[in-house]
């Protein structure tokens, strides 16, 4: 228990917080939404954001950018891996949908089906990388963490006076690109035709069906714009970590879920506060005790969050909410 | 493949079994049961090829048998949680770890536990607590886990539970790693105590060479496990977690206590997941924290899933398959999580029920077709 350590760099441990918890909100938003409008947790989402993190790799390496290229080179690269993640992420889980969940939605399966598909799919996806691609292209695929170029390198930008607080480019990019694109899906879902079905068959699929909506294609969507979130997390983090591994995805799918959940599952703007309250309390817990109990803190938020306020902290559904 | 199952099914072995005199039945059981005994000394050619040290790199396959077994009493377990009372439950690793850690922490006079007991009680160095006391200890630890986890969880809904009982299963395995005072750590506890048994040959008669006996104490436990839950499913207290595996608000109406009847199934898969862990990690006579993994929650799972859940025979399937062809085939290892995921994902697509389905849940699967096809119609 070391409070000390705490209080004398609160306002370091909150930067640090909101740096990873924007990343876990933006993962979050891909479980929130299919599970706003599919009442489903997508247990193959953790690993829709672990393809996104392998996509930056490949395109760091195929164009050959490494650390301390020219400023136009590392704009540019980084540009062209950003949308390259959002597109390998968004196709996986729609692969995903696709391949595993749609043949268990025309049977009516029951819930516990979806989910242990979602496990196998999980499987599937952690292995390509662990096996199966290292099986036919060999490194860097396989069971060790990989390095991915720090193309984007860290600058202290300016110093907020009075605290002392140091702020870099690579924590601005991060905040605020995550912040700008949760901005973006909100107004998407909430102004545009196509957001309105996605509420519509939120609130309540059969009625929407009744008014013209394709549920079928609502649902896909859905799947595209969390994966393609992911892929925005995926790049923000291989920003900030410069690594990428077979089961990344793993652990943190299971804090952004936490996130989701403690925000309010189904709930966008939840997503965001349970993702950012989330990575504050990660790093609290971890500076007064130690890095190893980083991990047991999401669990602890998760049971406590369900035990005594299972809808979140803003209340969950896509549909009734204006958000 | 279809092939195959129909002329399964053309047989009906099922329905011949049901019809044969109660005597043949009795007798054929005897006959399996005693081949089970048998099958570490298996070498009547052609069967002998499905042992499994026929190449030198081979593991033993005794060992196997006895790994098999182990994780046929998980399986078992939880089918009682997944099969019977329809709870998915991924923190069943959870439970095995526990298990292992109760008989390792209080068995093994090197553990941190007993040589503090050792110090306030005046006990001399070699005291720990004899393994015949380790057993109710390990399975009473589980089984209030079992509970301290349910209670709280229990009243959520079905896809909640699945994700906070993983998280609960990473936390046994952290805090297992991280409380150093406690379980040593990373490092692990060595010296965790074997059943008690008269010394064959200068050794003791549970020892790391002689695996067969291991196999016929597993398997002995295990006899005893599928017996008690036979009789479990068809008590009053199964026909509770029927109901509310069928339709939870219909039972609560009918007057099941829902949540009373999902913990008791809790409860009980926690406590035979414990008594798996206390057989492997008395077997291997070292526990450390890293055997335990979330991935063997998954691969519990699959074994209930694949196999059949709800169906005992089924889970006993679905653990052999899944434990026997990675053995087998070695060279195959590396693969073996990702055919582990095909299979999962082509199960459930094509054959929800699994391999050997209970009847009964089979038929609920073929109403929910059904009804999703007519529902589908309708629009």
């Amino acid at each position: 228990m070391d409070f000390d350590a705490l209080f004398s760099g609160l306002d370091r441990h909150t930067l640090d917080g909101i740096t990873r918890g924007s990343i876990y909100a933006l993962v979050a938003l891909g479980y929130t939404m299919v599970y706003g409008v599919m009442k489903l947790i997508n247990f193959a989402h953790s690993e829709v954001f672990m393809v996104g993190t392998w996509t930056v790799l490949g395109v760091y390496t195929v164009l050959g950018v490494s650390a301390g290229a020219g400023l136009a080179a590392v704009i540019g690269a980084t540009l062209l891996a950003l949308i390259a993640a959002m597109l390998a992420s968004a196709g996986t889980a729609l692969a995903v949908e696709r391949i595993a969940y749609r043949p268990l939605r025309k049977k009516g399966a029951p819930p516990l089906i979806f989910l242990i598909t979602g496990i196998g799919c999980s499987m599937v996806l952690v292995e390509t990388f662990g096996q199966v691609l290292r099986f036919f292209f060999g490194p860097p695929f396989g069971r060790v963490t990989v390095n991915i170029p720090s193309v984007l390198q860290t600058r202290d930008l300016f110093t907020i006076p009075g605290v002392d607080l140091t702020i870099t480019n690579t924590r601005v990019i991060i905040i605020v690109g995550a912040i700008v694109m949760m901005l973006a899906l909100d107004t998407f879902v909430n102004k545009s035709r196509l957001g309105r079905g996605v509420r519509a068959v939120a609130q309540d699929p059969d009625t929407a069906s009744l008014m013209g909506v394709n549920q079928n294609r609502v649902i896909m969507l859905v799947f595209v714009l969390g994966g393609a979130m992911a892929g925005v997390a995926a790049l923000l983090y291989t920003i900030q970590y410069d690594i990428t591994k077979f089961d990344i995805g793993f652990i943190i799918g299971l804090k952004a879920f936490t996130a989701a959940v403690l925000g309010g599952i189904g709930n966008l703007r939840g997503a965001l506060v349970g993702g950012l309250l989330l990575g504050i309390a990660e790093v609290y817990a971890s500076t007064i005790w130690s890095s190893e109990w980083a991990n047991v803190t999401a669990f602890v938020v998760l049971v406590v969050v369900l035990m005594f306020r299972p809808t979140g902290l803003l209340g969950e559904s896509l549909g009734k909410a204006r958000a | 493949m279809s092939q195959i199952l129909d002329t399964y099914r053309g047989l009906k072995l099922r329905d011949r079994l049901a019809e044969a005199p109660n005597w043949v039945r009795k007798i054929g059981m005897l006959l399996v049961i005693a081949f089970a005994f048998y099958l570490p000394f298996l070498n009547i050619l052609p069967f002998a090829y499905i042992r499994t040290d026929l190449s030198a790199r081979g593991s033993d396959w005794a060992s196997v048998l006895f790994l098999i077994v182990v994780y046929m009493i998980a399986a078992v377990g939880l089918n009682v949680v997944i099969g019977f009372a329809g709870l998915l439950d991924l923190g069943y690793v959870g439970f095995y770890a526990l298990g292992a850690y109760s008989v390792a922490l209080f068995g093994s006079p090197s553990s941190p536990v007993v040589e503090a007991l050792q110090s306030r009680l005046g006990l001399g160095e070699e005291w720990a607590v004899p393994f015949a006391m380790c057993i109710p200890i390990a399975i009473a630890m589980s089984l209030v886990a079992g509970v301290i986890l349910g209670a709280p969880t229990l009243r959520l809904r079905g896809d909640y539970l699945a994700i906070v009982t993983l998280g609960f299963g990473e936390i046994i395995r952290i805090t297992a790693r991280n409380l150093d005072n406690v379980t040593n750590g990373a490092t692990g506890i060595s010296g965790v105590p074997v059943p008690p048994g008269p010394e064959i040959g200068g050794r003791p008669f549970f020892n790391t060479i002689d695996a067969e006996r291991w196999y016929w104490f597993a398997l002995t436990i295990l006899i005893l496990i599928i017996f008690l839950a036979f009789r479990l499913e068809h008590s009053r207290v199964g026909r509770a977690w029927l109901a509310i595996r069928e339709d939870e608000d219909a039972a609560a109406i009918m007057g099941v206590a829902a949540f009373k009847f999902k913990l008791w199934a809790f409860a009980i898969g926690a406590s035979v997941g414990g008594l798996a862990g206390l057989l492997f990690g008395s077997k291997q006579q070292y526990v450390e924290p890293n055997a335990f993994m979330v991935q063997l929650s998954f691969l519990f799972v699959a074994m209930v899933v694949i196999g059949g859940s709800g169906n005992i025979y089924g889970a006993l399937l679905g653990a052999f398959l899944l434990t026997y062809l990675p053995e087998r085939f070695r060279e195959f290892q590396e693969w073996r999580p990702f055919a582990f995921g095909v299979a999962l994902v082509l199960v459930m697509i094509l054959r929800p029920q699994g391999l050997v389905p209970s009847r009964r849940r089979a038929r609920e699967f073929e109403d929910r077709k059904t009804e999703a096809q007519e529902a589908a119609v309708d629009v």
